[in-house]
């Protein structure tokens, strides 16, 4: 298994890292017992992201994901934020090795996530905009 | 590139120059098949009998022929379980006794048989990572007919108390083989004095050639046949030896063997320094007892972060270094050998193993203490479960 040179980059220096003390929405995906957690926050004027951080815990394609998610919907309206797809982040990284595809799926969910979170904050139902965002399916566990 | 610190000798160890010299003679000048008669044949067969000598004598094994040829680890552990399963079942046992931690060669091989109807147990470890005795004894029942259970762990280093664990074995009448590939040139292995039936090594384990292994069958014990075709091995083994490796694999265990105590003593002094510096890091933890391990292992956990993470990070130093075993790396679910001495999913998720060897300098050591706590800081900040942690 080897990374491609784009997900070091992201991996190594990833964009849009840290906490945003003044988001308009929060997103959080994943659980600790899979071994990837993913935080997004966004901050919205006039239905534009115009500003997107990202906290992550998880493996080098975690991280990388997330920062190319970050990437991919800075300066964007909301409707292409939400078209954005876990194979576009994946295209943008130059691919994954086939076991970190789930990462790809959980940055495309964080951003979701977050933009639900906005609506709630807005008292707007997020569920026909946004949908539903299914847990991730790839982790098993024995117990 | 700069200097490279190669910290993960448990995966594999780099070939020493006394086995390099000993096989180039075998991929040059002495090419005859050990099986002719005529002088080129001679020539490699002298070469596998002397390399058989120098395993027996350096494993405290009075009888070479004990001592088989073959391709590694998992073959030696393959054979030595499935080959025992075939003798029991002649007596009517199908009952086999084990480790939640064993290496997947033993575990996966158990679980074939499970599905032939052969019954397994599978011993706890505890939170040290050592079987106890007396749990040992109590799992064998008049159906056992063999036990199999390594000698030290390949991840987090703890030594098992294989003498006792044999002689009960003994006692009972069970087989006992011991998966010894991390033992084998690491730490004093006297098999005889063990007392144990079988016992798996490999020789890239300890600066010899990859692709060659032993296994030591006490004589008495006749297992079926491993490969037909041939007389190689006294029939177990048929196939042309791999001469090179054979003669490779003897004299890195004759080097290690030499310079086992004068190593060890340096390694533990290296290995509890760096444990003694990664504990100060707040929210870590060492797996597997501090006393009974192998000299050259730190296995340690960081709250918080992902091993595969902090690997990369390493990398990027200089680091070569694993989370949980290599060939886990493929796999999503953290290392079986975490959970198996009690540490919760997403504390083993956050593992790193150094393992050191003869290669390992002070100045390695150093780097690894002056690089790893940044970047432990580095993931935990932009870690939302580190958060978690800290703001409870």
């Amino acid at each position: 298994m080897a990374y491609s040179e784009k997900v070091m980059d992201h991996f190594a220096n990833p964009r849009n890292v840290g906490e945003m003390e003044d988001a308009d929405g929060i997103g959080e995906v994943g659980n600790s017992k899979c071994g990837d957690i993913m935080k997004m926050y966004i901050k919205v004027r006039d239905d534009i992201i115009t500003d997107v951080s990202f906290k992550t815990f998880g493996c080098g394609a975690a991280i990388a994901t997330s920062s190319m998610a970050t990437e991919l919907v800075k300066g964007h309206s909301i409707k292409e934020a939400l078209q954005l797809t876990n194979k576009a982040v994946m295209e943008a990284l130059d691919g994954l090795p086939p076991v970190k595809v789930h990462c790809s799926v959980l940055a495309e969910q964080a951003i979701k996530a977050a933009v639900s979170d906005y609506y709630e904050k807005q008292g707007i139902d997020p569920k026909d905009i946004v949908g539903e965002i299914p847990e991730p399916i790839e982790c098993h566990l024995e117990d | 590139m700069d200097h490279r610190v190669y910290a993960d000798n448990a995966a594999t160890t780099k070939l020493s120059e006394r086995a390099l010299q000993a096989m180039m003679p075998c991929l040059t000048t002495i090419f005859g098949n050990a099986s002719s008669i005529y002088t080129e044949g001679a020539a490699s067969r002298k070469i596998i009998d002397k390399a058989r000598e120098t395993f027996a004598q350096c494993l405290g094994v009075k009888n070479p022929n004990e001592i088989y040829f073959l391709s590694g680890g998992s073959e030696a552990d393959n054979f030595a379980i499935k080959g025992a399963a075939e003798l029991m079942l002649k007596k009517g046992k199908k009952h086999i006794i084990s480790t939640r931690f064993e290496h997947h060669a033993v575990l996966h091989t158990l679980e074939y048989l499970e599905k032939h109807g052969f019954e397994v147990t599978l011993l706890d470890v505890h939170e040290n990572g050592i079987v106890r005795p007396e749990e040992f004894e109590a799992a064998i029942r008049e159906d056992t007919g063999l036990a199999t259970i390594m000698f030290a762990n390949n991840e987090i280093g703890t030594i098992q108390p294989i003498k006792e664990l044999a002689s009960i074995a003994k006692k009972h009448g069970v087989l006992f083989h011991t998966d010894a590939v991390q033992a084998v040139g690491t730490i004093p292995v006297n098999i005889e004095d063990l007392g144990v039936d079988m016992l798996s090594l490999s020789a890239h384990k300890f600066h010899g050639p990859k692709g060659v292994g032993a296994i030591y069958i006490k004589k008495g014990i006749r297992l079926p046949n491993l490969i037909h075709g041939g007389a190689q091995e006294r029939g177990y083994r048929a196939g042309t030896e791999n001469i090179a490796g054979i003669a490779g694999a003897a004299e890195a265990l004759k080097e290690s063997c030499e310079v086992m105590q004068e190593r060890n003593a340096r390694l533990e002094r290296l290995r509890d320094k760096l444990i003694d510096s990664l504990l100060k890091i707040e929210r870590s933890r060492i797996n597997g007892d501090r006393i009974h391990r192998l000299p050259g292992n730190v296995n340690m956990c960081f709250e918080g972060v992902e091993g595969e993470a902090m690997l990369l990070c390493l990398d990027l130093q200089g680091v070569a270094a694993s989370s949980g075993s290599a060939c886990t790396s493929g796999s999503l679910d953290p290392s079986h050998v975490l959970l198996a001495i009690g540490l919760p999913h997403e504390i083993a998720h956050g593992s790193v193993r150094l393992t050191f060897s003869t290669e390992t300098t002070e100045e390695d050591i150093d780097h690894i203490i002056s690089v790893l706590p940044p970047i432990i800081k580095r993931l935990r900040d932009m870690s939302p479960l580190w958060e978690k942690i800290v703001n409870g």
